[in-house]
């Protein structure tokens, strides 16, 4: 039993089961829910499988159709896939459990086959070894997203699915003409291939520095932000959830692997713009945030500006650290289940009283405590206090930050956390007030209230496991070696 | 400066043409055909780009690429006309039109 678990091919099969079981949510409108949420926990434990096969054995490494590297396509795994794995199952059997019950048949027809390719997309791109591949996977997501933004049909959705397509589409074309100029340059697509031959040449800079712009736009960097308030806002809250959360980490994750293995010494500049950037969506989006009066645009703001804590890595690490490193997979993971959490509880209440008016929440607390806890609670991990996932990531950062004298960082950070309590603590300090108009209100379904606050909960347990987690990243010492090598 | 190159910098003429459209432009069509334009502009490079060893045979690879590059700005450019033809039903114009403020 264990030769076989750790023979199989996990790898693979977190590929396959999705797009598989996508096509037959597709093929079999009627068993959609039990489909969606059989192939979803299947996929959860595929990552546990694959983690059990990175602990023992070191890195994965599959030739698809026993091709290899050149010609055919490779699949490879270390510590930074499976842990972007992990954060994929997570917050997406939280949101399935969520979605089972805020879909109706009609809808759930439509979500769970988009949802399952979503998923496959992001799975294969975690898995992806060279950059051509990693282009065909981030187009999946990127129109699997449109196709999800857009599935609730009103205006407002369209509009804001029709950005979110454009400005997709554009981010991916700048990576291709990038992915071009390096295949002129060192005649691979192959990551490791690529990180031995890489020169310095016009080409080389004019392809990062288009790669850097169109996953900056994907990632919504501060100033390329415009699409994602309107998107992530006016969509339905699971598909919100799953935009915020995973679909704006993938893009980021490909700057993250290309800057690790390929870009590192060859860097003039570039590391303290987008450090630069960063500060500036942390400040930008904050304010925004405290400045919205729908709790959905409010909640997308804020992935604006946590978002740009991620890009405070770069700086950091051109001076070289495990823990500036580390600290970012941990912020990744933390935001992603707070911010999915956020957004179902925004789902709930907009369920509640039919609006997501901040200053109308009416006595929510009272009334949906189970909702508003979980928005407390990954409020908690967002505003960075301890003891959460959030903490433990922010801390490191600017432990960091501190030891390399960047004061400008510290400011910008400690700005930042006191900005995210404020906005947080407006939205709470609503809940517990009688509002002038009263509602109608609607009863909420008890999975979604509990699916809310699990992630919630998740996110503040992770501020206990550490030291696991810093194992999984070290599984094949991508980060550890580039922390200790420069 | 010898052919391919020619071709290349054609390739990065029409990627850059095809940008300041999607920018300027407002018709929702016009911005789709633009990004359309910048996707044939990149398989221009690709193909050209592809012709770098000196002997005859060009390298198959990046045709690969452009082959799988059109399959997906196919799919891309349906999903695009669609979203394009809904947004139209439901709001009478093909043109994004910036954040009428909150509505409450």
């Amino acid at each position: 039993m264990g030769g076989l678990l750790s023979d199989a091919h996990w790898g693979v099969l977190l590929i396959l089961l999705p797009l598989f079981g996508g096509l037959c949510s597709f093929l079999w409108p009627g068993a959609v829910k039990f489909i969606g949420l059989a192939t979803v926990s299947a996929v959860a434990l595929s990552v546990v499988g694959l983690g059990d096969q990175l602990l023992t054995t070191g890195v994965y490494h599959h030739a698809v159709g026993g091709w290899g590297a050149p010609l055919g396509i490779d699949l490879y795994a270390d510590g930074l896939s499976l842990f972007m794995l992990m954060v994929n199952a997570l917050v997406g059997l939280g949101v399935s459990i969520y979605a089972l019950d805020y879909f109706d048949q009609g809808e759930a027809r439509r979500f769970w086959p988009l949802w399952l390719l979503l998923l496959g997309g992001l799975n294969a791109l975690f898995l992806s070894a060279d950059i051509f591949n990693l282009y065909v996977t981030l187009e999946i997501v990127g129109l699997a997203g449109v196709g999800l933004a857009s599935l609730s049909r009103s205006g407002a959705a369209l509009d804001g699915a029709m950005r979110y397509l454009m400005a997709t589409l554009l981010g991916s074309l700048c990576y291709l003409l990038g992915v071009a100029l390096l295949y002129h340059s060192a005649g691979t697509v192959d990551i490791p291939l690529l990180a031995e031959r890489l020169e310095s040449t016009p080409p080389v800079w004019a392809a990062l520095g288009l790669i850097c712009a169109g996953l900056a736009l994907k990632t919504a960097l501060f100033p390329l932000h415009f699409w994602l308030p309107k998107a992530h806002a006016s969509a339905s809250a699971p598909v919100s959830a799953l935009l915020s959360a995973l679909v704006v980490k993938a893009s980021f994750y490909i700057l993250l692997r290309l800057w690790l293995e390929i870009f590192s010494v060859r860097t003039e500049g570039v590391d303290d713009l987008l450090g630069a950037l960063g500060m500036a969506a942390i400040i930008w989006g904050s304010l925004q945030a405290l400045q919205q009066t729908r709790l959905k645009l409010m909640i997308a703001y804020s992935t604006v500006s946590q978002m740009g804590y991620l890009f405070l890595v770069f700086p950091l690490a051109a001076a070289g650290a495990f823990s500036a490193w580390s600290a970012v997979a941990y912020l990744i993971l933390s935001h992603a289940l707070a911010k999915s959490s956020m957004f179902l509880v925004a789902g709930n209440l907009m369920h509640f009283g039919g609006h997501d008016r901040i200053a109308d929440l009416d006595r929510a607390v009272q009334r949906l405590p189970i909702t508003v806890g979980a928005f407390a609670l990954a409020g908690v991990s967002i505003m960075g206090l301890p003891p959460s996932g959030g903490f433990i990531g922010k801390w490191l950062l600017l432990n960091e930050a501190l030891n390399q004298g960047r004061w400008d960082l510290v400011i910008v950070m400690m700005i930042g956390g006191v900005l995210a309590a404020a906005y947080i603590f407006k939205v709470l300090g609503f809940a517990f007030t009688q509002a002038p108009v009263t509602h109608e209100p609607k009863g909420v379904p008890a999975i979604m209230e509990w699916s809310a606050l699990l992630l919630a909960v998740a996110a503040i347990v992770l501020g206990f496991l550490a030291s696991p987690l810093m194992l999984i990243l070290g599984i094949g010492e991508t980060v550890q070696l580039m922390g200790a090598g420069q | 400066m010898n052919i391919p190159m020619i071709y290349a910098l054609l390739g990065i003429t029409l990627f850059s043409v095809g940008l300041y459209g999607l920018i300027v432009r407002e018709h929702l069509l016009r911005k789709i055909l633009a990004l359309n334009i910048m996707g044939s502009g990149i398989f221009l490079v690709l193909v050209a780009l592809g012709k770098r060893s000196v002997g005859d045979l060009p390298d198959p690879v990046p045709h690969a690429m452009v082959i799988t590059g059109i399959v997906v700005a196919v799919s891309a450019t349906a999903l695009a006309l669609t979203l394009m033809l809904k947004l139209v039903e439901v709001s009478g114009s093909a043109v994004l039109h910036d954040a009428p403020k909150e509505r409450s």
